[in-house]
């Protein structure tokens, strides 16, 4: 018995024997992960949706749809998404801008390679909540870079860097960089060298070789880090309090749900909050995912499988 | 480490031209980096710090402050024993998954690698909100339990996009020669297949440590007053920045910064981030 089903399980890389009753034994072990993803992640997500539909107060005369109205008929909570935004989409485009060049030119070992990677992944402990109290210092008006910037009389009196937008967006770019930086190095030291090299021997430049070879074998990278720098970005919350101006300029989308549910006590206004997030961060990825594969539709790596 | 995660070494080649711009790059990021770390560290030990390049003079006074007016040392034990837990059971949930969905080919694979790694696609708020609800409906809001349940959500994704390749990259040969020898599934997995993957298995848990550790808004949502982590106590203590010292938030900041780093630094030890490639076989 036990030998048959070793014989049985071991064509594992290929296709379960077909024809006979499929055996779902082996695939077992995912149950319980599975079974926790659906009570704590799908279930709340429906929970909260439906709670979404079901307005209190004055909004339940409003029919389901009364606090997705209230939402964006108010300009002070509507205006939210769009603090979120010109927060999240810039600080992706330009972590990715940056970490590309890096990411590519490290795909081979450098000397210091260990360390190069290490200092540019150090932010990751860091956590938005202690460079948010770092900044503060550092970026407050008797901070270091305004006693620099002083001292080389380029300005005559501080900057205000914090408690505004250019504090959660210097907070946001350097506590996504390492996550952007590390998925794009794991794709870009993925690419098979031979075909950049077939392309140089096939005679193309390097701007060629990068726009038609290495540009499209690393959009499914691109893709996955913008996806997830979105993600982490949209959700901002800690910085655009303590770095922020969390009543103004920078009162984003989260903080505008938190507020529902933790100051008003009403997790219906609240989950439809969540809802709208959601969405946009959904479509952010679902377009993001079509422009990879306008990009390049294919393998990505070769010599490992 | 390993070498099953060891990759080829590719030959270095100089045709990638000039490096000094990587240093130069790398160097400003990290000058940016320390300079925030240092002005917090020094502020948490000055006992004023007046417009000068440095304190006017230091203290541990601030230190002595957080323990006893933050319950520093409560505190910390609650992060640890989140952390511990969290990496435990979802280590426990995720690597059996992350074997099968490595190892099997299934109708339905794809949409369900999908649904596993979704949580870590969509804002934590966006399912933290009802959660948090449910929990409290249930009884386990603001409790240890109700927090490490939530922050098991985003850990259980991360540990099946580390492991699904990790796995896929292990000869399945070894396994099969295991099974021809009469070793039952349960035996292959102990005596083959753990021994193996073992690296692996600790270096994601070093990761899923360090991101339980820094996770915040879930916690946020869930946590109470005596089930805060640090990350959150140190939130809501610098929310009420005017009314504390500021040196005694940063004190705060500098325990939570090294405790992390002291679990990164582990983790680089036994991995090369390279190696943490999240490409999962489609």
């Amino acid at each position: 018995m036990q030998r048959a089903v070793g014989t049985q399980a071991s064509g594992d890389t290929g296709p379960v024997t077909s024809g006979a009753p499929r055996r779902w034994g082996p695939l077992l072990p995912i149950a319980p992960a599975l079974l926790l993803v659906l009570a704590l992640f799908v279930y709340p997500f429906l929970y909260g949706l439906n709670l979404s539909v079901h307005p209190l107060g004055a909004l339940a005369k409003g029919g389901m749809l009364a606090n997705y109205a209230a939402f964006f008929g108010d300009p002070r909570e509507r205006t939210s998404i769009w603090n979120t935004l010109r927060l999240a989409v810039p600080v992706t485009v330009l972590d990715l801008v940056l970490a590309l060049p890096l990411a590519y030119r490290l795909r081979r070992p450098l000397p210091g390679q260990r360390v190069i990677t290490g200092l540019l992944v150090i932010p990751m402990t860091l956590g938005t909540v202690l460079l948010a109290e770092g900044m503060i210092e550092f970026f407050g008006p008797a901070g270091w870079v305004n006693k620099l910037l002083l001292a080389l009389h380029l300005i005559t009196t501080p900057v205000q860097f914090v408690h505004n937008y250019t504090g959660v967006f210097i907070s946001l770019m350097i506590a996504d960089f390492p996550a952007v930086f590390l998925v794009l190095l794991g794709y870009a030291s993925g690419l098979d060298p031979r075909l950049e090299q077939a392309a140089r021997t096939l005679g193309a430049g390097w701007w060629r070789r990068l726009r038609r070879v290495t540009l499209p074998l690393l959009a499914p990278g691109i893709a996955a880090a913008a996806a997830l720098s979105f993600v982490a970005t949209f959700s901002v919350f800690p910085s655009a309090v303590l770095v922020g101006e969390p009543a103004g300029s920078t009162r984003v989308i989260a903080l505008a749900a938190w507020q529902a549910a933790y100051e008003q006590y009403d997790y219906p206004r609240a989950s439809a909050i969540a809802m709208v997030m959601a969405a946009i961060e959904l479509l952010f990825v679902a377009a993001v995912l079509a422009a990879r594969n306008r990009a390049y539709q294919g393998p990505t790596i070769g010599g490992r499988g | 480490m390993s070498q099953i995660l060891a990759r080829p070494a590719p030959r270095a080649r100089a045709a990638d031209g000039p490096s000094w711009w990587v240093y130069a790059a790398v160097g400003v990021f990290a000058l940016l980096v320390a300079g925030i770390f240092l002005s917090a560290l020094l502020n948490s030990f000055a006992s004023t710090w007046f417009g000068g390049w440095l304190p006017d003079a230091y203290t541990t006074k601030w230190y002595r402050f957080a323990i006893t007016e933050f319950d520093l040392g409560y505190v910390l034990a609650i992060t640890i024993l989140v952390g511990l837990s969290v990496t435990v059971l979802s280590l426990a949930l995720g690597v059996p998954a992350a074997y099968v969905l490595a190892r099997q080919t299934f109708p339905g694979r794809s949409p369900l690698l999908l649904l596993l790694i979704l949580p870590m696609l969509v804002p934590p708020i966006t399912y933290g909100i009802p959660l948090a609800a449910m929990l409290y409906s249930a009884r386990l809001g603001g409790t240890l339990t109700g927090v490490i349940i939530v922050n098991i959500v985003p850990a259980l994704p991360f540990v099946v996009l580390i492991m699904t390749p990790f796995f896929e990259q292990i000869d399945p040969n070894l396994e099969r020669a295991a099974r021809t020898l009469g070793a039952a599934p349960i035996q292959v997995f102990r005596r083959v297949l753990l021994p193996i993957a073992l690296p692996g298995v600790l270096a994601a848990g070093l990761l899923i440590l360090v991101r339980a550790i820094a996770l915040f808004e879930l916690t946020f949502l869930v946590s109470g007053a005596r089930s805060q982590t640090l990350v959150v106590a140190l939130y809501y203590t610098a929310f009420a920045a005017g009314i504390r010292p500021s040196q005694a938030i940063d004190a705060m900041a500098v325990v939570y910064m090294i405790t992390g780093l002291i679990v990164l630094l582990a983790a680089l030890r036994f991995i090369n981030p390279v190696n943490m490639v999240i490409r999962v076989r489609q």
